[in-house]
């Protein structure tokens, strides 16, 4: 059995004058989670869609599996389970129904549709509303169900088109949940979001878009060293406000602190290198009861620092 | 080049996934069409369809019973030339709108379509599919309207009230509505939203190929055989009841003051009745599903 594939081979797609994807080259193989970052009108959900024949490319084609998207859809997507823009069921169809018919549509045996179709419902938390109709549900229950609808043949390939929309923050932590499970299974992932903490949470590698051309793609941890420089910032949070000088002393010596800024008199920003390790160590200093450390976090993740400065550069 | 990142993670050992036997697109049709079928005989539009077919077949049941006309109940063929085959168009045209008007504008406003085009079918499957779904409902309209009318054949007629003739009309009945269907998705695939794709079949069937039919006979003194319409009038032609609604172009006198007047009435023969409904199947099958090929779900 080879690895699942997805390719997108010199994609262009215009809408009149308008260039939305400018030749974008992608290839992503082998069971992963891939984050799609890019801001609105990027071409995420537009490269998204060539990828599933739901519009047609002005160049270029795109390849699931080594199987031309274009030139064969039906052959290409039966490896993939897809979920593009929140699409609406049948109304008068309940969940259980609906992943009949995906599943009469996909050719699987009764048997199989027997265990999956339950485990699937049961995943997405949709398992006690099996027989109430798609028409009555609220958004965030659609998308679950649809989410359901992408993954209950088992595929090999899962295209997620901001999965985690119109959920509630309960339901974006489970669809997290679930996409973490759905990569323990050899799975090749595409997902685009706006959630970088979600990207950073599930995703192994990431690429970037922006006015229609790829900026970057490359494992989250390549991503990170390259553009961050290998520096890191935390905020250290006190109960009670305390003096600059008292924080400073505290920290004085430490090889790794690249810098300390105040952003009020109880918060103040870490700048370091050195990982996780450095980290550890200026968290020991700053802990102890006279300071009275409340909270230390990051200040922002670094992918975020990443998309803020490439999209910066790009606009 | 394609971009790949320098390293790829190592993937864990892959579960034994089910191997499944491609399904063919005829079969993926039919299995479409199943759950089209369930969605339209649970929905409000079928309920109102049914509703539609009731009512009329009441009025027409209550006005024949008291009114009693006696053009009507001279036998069956004068009976069902007016009731049958005035009634049934009406039912049909009501029937192609409901269930064909946004069939396929509504995959792409209903947002129904994203859900479709994420699985392995071909868009043609899709149209086939969602097709025979909508026939099979439209014919149960049809088949519920001549229902009424038997029962009220029966009571008039007895035992002879299933005629030849109604059977002969009655697949004509089917053959057009097949050809409506046909281009009500055509007209469905042209528009991405359902209002207007709606409004253009109902405007069409119900009143506008009926004025330009008129006006093309009154102005050029032609015959449009190439509207729909135009055939419609074999479905109580078949019946042969009045020279006025019979086949073929006939010279009618109808009566009057000073011995009455003539006029020259042409009707479509059955022949070209059921080869213009043919031709409108065809032709708009083609083209809807073409036009279907071609729009995107953007």
């Amino acid at each position: 059995m080879t690895s699942p594939s997805i390719v997108l081979s010199s994609l262009t797609k215009r809408f009149g004058s308008f260039t939305a994807l400018d030749r974008l080259d992608l290839k992503l193989e082998g069971g992963k989670c891939v984050g799609f970052l890019g801001p609105n009108g990027a071409g995420k959900t537009t490269a998204l869609k060539l990828l599933t024949d739901m519009i047609f490319p002005t160049e270029g084609e795109c390849f699931l599996n080594g199987i031309s998207v274009q030139r064969e859809r039906k052959r290409a997507l039966e490896a993939a389970g897809v979920l593009i823009e929140s699409p609406e069921i049948y109304p008068s169809l309940t969940p259980t129904q609906a992943l009949e018919m995906v599943a009469d549509l996909r050719g699987m045996s009764p048997a199989e549709r027997k265990d999956r179709i339950p485990a699937v419902l049961e995943e997405v938390r949709m398992a006690d509303w099996t027989h109430e109709k798609f028409g009555k549900f609220s958004k965030g229950m659609k998308q679950r169900i649809n989410i359901a609808a992408a993954l209950v043949h088992d595929p090999e390939i899962v295209i997620l088109d901001e999965p985690a929309t119109g959920l509630d923050p309960r339901g974006m932590a489970e669809v997290r949940s679930i996409v973490r499970d759905l990569k323990k299974h050899d799975r090749l992932i595409f997902m685009s979001s706006h959630i970088l903490a979600e990207v950073t949470d599930v995703c192994d590698e990431v690429a970037l878009i922006n006015h229609g051309k790829l900026l970057f793609y490359d494992t989250l941890d390549n991503v990170t060293a390259k553009f961050s420089g290998g520096h890191s910032s935390v905020d250290a949070t006190f109960a009670r406000p305390v003096p600059e000088r008292t924080v400073t002393d505290r920290l004085a010596g430490d090889a790794d602190l690249l810098g300390c800024e105040a952003l009020d008199t109880r918060r103040y920003r870490l700048q370091f290198k050195g990982g996780p390790t450095s980290q550890a160590r200026l968290l020991r200093k700053l802990s102890d009861e006279t300071l009275e450390l409340v909270s230390f976090t990051e200040s922002k993740s670094a992918l975020e620092e990443i998309y803020m400065s490439q999209i910066e550069k790009g606009d | 080049m394609a971009a790949s990142p320098p390293a790829t993670s190592t993937a864990p050992s892959p579960p034994a996934r089910h191997e499944r036997t491609p399904v063919g697109s005829l079969e993926q049709a039919f299995k479409l069409t199943r759950y089209q079928l369930r969605d339209y005989f649970f929905s409000r539009r079928f309920i109102l369809m049914m509703a539609i077919v009731a009512i009329i077949g009441a009025i027409l049941t209550a006005v024949v019973g008291y009114y009693r006309p006696p053009a009507f109940l001279a036998n069956s063929d004068a009976f069902y030339a007016t009731l049958w085959g005035s009634g049934v168009t009406v039912v049909i045209v009501f029937a192609g709108v409901i269930f064909g008007g946004d069939a396929i504008a509504g995959e792409f406003q209903n947002r129904t379509g994203y859900f479709l085009m994420g699985q392995p079918i071909r868009r043609a499957t899709v149209y086939v599919g969602k097709y025979i779904a909508a026939f099979v409902a439209a014919l149960t309209a049809v088949v519920l309207f001549a229902l009424v009318l038997l029962a009220n054949g029966s009571f008039y007629f007895g035992a002879g009230a299933f005629t030849a003739n109604f059977g002969a009309s009655f697949v004509i009945a089917v053959v057009y509505l097949l050809a409506l269907l046909g281009a009500t998705f055509m007209f469905s695939s042209l528009f991405k939203t359902s209002t207007y794709a709606t409004l253009v079949v109902a405007v069409l069937f119900l009143f506008g190929f009926m004025i330009l039919q008129d006006l093309i006979q009154g102005l050029a003194h032609t015959t449009p055989w190439y509207i729909l319409t135009y055939a419609d009038s074999i479905i109580g032609g078949v019946f042969n009841a009045s020279c006025a609604s019979a086949p073929g172009t006939h010279t009618c006198t109808q009566p009057g003051p000073g011995g009455g007047f003539t006029s020259v009435v042409t009707n479509a023969t059955i022949p070209e009745g059921v080869g213009i409904m043919i031709a409108y199947f065809v032709l708009t099958a083609i083209l809807g599903l073409l036009s279907f090929e071609r729009e995107e779900f953007s």
